[in-house]
């Protein structure tokens, strides 16, 4: 009796959870079908007639191309390399510094980012950089990007500067390394999974942000992807399926390998403020 | 580490947080009272209006009125409500749970899954839920089809709906990871001793899990909340429309400040989301503390 309860219980487990994944996949299958077919609809089908002419028309869109290529990597790489750097001295510095409260003061410089976001802090920001003149720049999109992702950046960050043994960084100075050179040989090299998981963050944050671009951005030579996959649309404002669909399939594509290097390297898990009890 | 490298290295994330997050914080207050736009007659010479701006937001005879900020604070909360602390809250505990201390293809799967929805850039995974939720060819009403259940046009009858299930699908990952997280940091003589008692598992899991994730249950409440009061990502599949049927605020915000430019009313606009955001995280950060005292 027990072991067919067990048998009963297994398979519901596998039942439910089988679903579950059903409802995470089932959005996305379309981009994965319809780039392929010639006659792509809103329906998920089996492509047919199958094609790659739909990502040979996406190439000549020389506009598009030159968002995803140049532009989107331009943004989300600055992004990326500010990040990463920046948050690693704060993180560092935050830490070594022994500064009282530092938990509770990250903790609620990542809930105060979450407030000032959005829509909202878009008000205020498009005028800030509209009197610095930095409207229409990629240096503009950067550091509002890198603004709004330095709080968390720090948060996790943090976890990995904190499990560094001081005693590293001690023997270094007896032994008469600088401060400077203490930092570069010694710590950034052992910072560095930290360093690489924060920058994959910030750069798959920068990556798909539709909104800062879609405000910051006027000329077309200077928009992203997100922002220039509205040019596959018909004059009567309907989208192209079969172009939306592949140029759409090209820009996702960097986050899934991102994403699969990540699992495969690192794992993919929560670093930040989950071994304290949540501090 | 010497005092003056410390704040050599923290003074680079100061100088971006005090620019692009306290002092935007602060300037939208004072714009909010002025009538600053980009064209018209007051772009060059925006003059103090007081409380104009407030005042036509919180003007109560036409507040509910379609394409008013009371529709989009109302269409918020329900979509707060829906999407985040009955959404993506429960379901992200109910497969952290359901695969704890399990490993296998299938837990790998479902994580991977419910991750990519989370990460995929905003603009491709709009375009994939317009494909989803089509009425004629939809995936989801293909389904519902093949289930007996009928077609249901979700853009004209249902789009608040339709909203709420993409964003629980989008962000439940994060609930997820952190609760899967949490109770793999319990340590498992706790589960092991609850098992010799004899108690079963909904008890177990009252008596000994639920106290110990409380602080984690409500730290993702605060971020998961605060984050769907703000995000923009529905606008891309509904325009906040049928006749502003699903606009929230933050997309009334985008209309009225970047459609329109009007970026007095915007500023006032974003100062009341604000305020609202902090009370919310204010009330469970109080909560958090309450249970910490306490526990």
């Amino acid at each position: 009796m027990r072991s067919a309860r067990f048998v009963l219980v297994r398979l519901g487990f596998m039942l439910v959870t089988s679903l579950l994944g059903t409802f995470f996949l089932l959005p996305v299958l379309w981009l994965v079908t319809a780039p392929f077919n010639a006659q792509a609809t809103l329906r998920v089908e089996w492509p047919s007639p199958f094609t790659l002419q739909n990502f040979g028309e996406v190439f000549r869109n020389t506009f598009a191309i030159r968002a995803l290529f140049l532009n989107s990597i331009l943004q989300a790489g600055g992004t990326m390399l500010g990040t990463a750097v920046i948050a690693t001295l704060a993180a560092y510095a935050l830490s070594r510094l022994e500064i009282k409260g530092r938990n509770l003061f990250v903790y609620l410089l990542v809930l105060f980012s979450s407030v000032v976001t959005g829509t909202a802090a878009m008000v205020p920001i498009f005028l800030l950089l509209y009197y610095l003149r930095l409207i229409d720049t990629h240096l503009g999109v950067i550091l509002v990007l890198t603004g709004g992702l330095l709080p968390t950046g720090i948060f996790l960050m943090r976890d990995f500067v904190e499990s560094m043994p001081r005693s590293y960084e001690e023997s270094a100075l007896v032994s008469g390394a600088t401060a400077w050179q203490m930092f570069r040989d010694v710590v950034l090299p052992v910072l560095r999974p930290g360093m690489m998981v924060v920058a994959v963050w910030a750069f798959v944050n920068a990556w798909g942000n539709f909104l800062i671009p879609a405000i910051l951005i006027r000329s077309p030579e200077k928009m992203p992807a997100p922002v220039a996959i509205y040019s596959f649309y018909t004059e009567g404002g309907t989208p192209v399926l079969t172009l939306v669909s592949a140029y759409s399939l090209l820009y996702a594509l960097p986050v899934v390998i991102l994403y699969l290097f990540v699992n495969w390297r690192y794992g993919f898990r929560f670093f930040g403020g989950i071994k304290g009890g949540g501090k | 580490m010497p005092r003056a490298t410390g704040f050599f290295f923290l003074a680079p994330a100061f100088f971006f947080i005090g620019l692009f997050l306290l002092f935007p914080f602060i300037w939208v207050f004072i714009i909010s009272f002025t009538n600053v736009a980009l064209t018209g007659p007051t772009a060059l010479n925006p003059a103090f209006v007081g409380l104009e701006n407030y005042v036509r937001l919180f003007d109560f005879s036409r507040w509910m009125r379609s394409g008013e900020f009371g529709n989009a604070l109302r269409n918020t909360l329900y979509f707060v409500l829906g999407s985040a602390v009955l959404g993506q809250a429960p379901l992200g505990l109910a497969i952290a749970l359901a695969f704890h201390r399990r490993r296998g293809p299938l837990r790998e799967l479902v994580f991977s899954l419910a991750t990519m929805a989370w990460i995929l850039p905003d603009v491709a995974v709009a375009f994939a839920w317009i494909a989803f939720l089509d009425y004629d060819f939809g995936t989801l009403n293909t389904v519902l089809i093949n289930l007996g259940l009928g077609k249901i046009d979700w853009y004209f009858q249902h789009p608040l709906v339709a909203i709420t299930i993409f964003n629980v699908w989008r962000g439940t990952a994060f609930s997820m990871l952190l609760f899967s997280a949490a109770l793999g940091s319990i340590p498992p003589s706790f589960w092991e001793t609850a098992e010799v008692a004899g108690a079963s598992s909904w008890q177990r899991f009252k008596d000994v899990i639920l106290p110990l994730i409380l602080p984690h249950i409500l730290t993702d409440l605060i971020l998961i909340t605060l984050w769907t009061f703000n995000t923009f990502t529905p606008y891309l599949i509904t325009g906040g429309g049928p006749f502003f049927r699903s606009e929230t605020v933050s997309m009334y915000t985008y209309r009225v400040a970047f459609k329109f430019l009007e970026f007095g009313r915007g500023a006032a606009v974003a100062v009341v989301m604000m305020a609202i955001n902090f009370v919310l995280a204010t009330g469970y950060l109080l909560s958090l503390r309450r249970r910490r005292a306490y526990g």
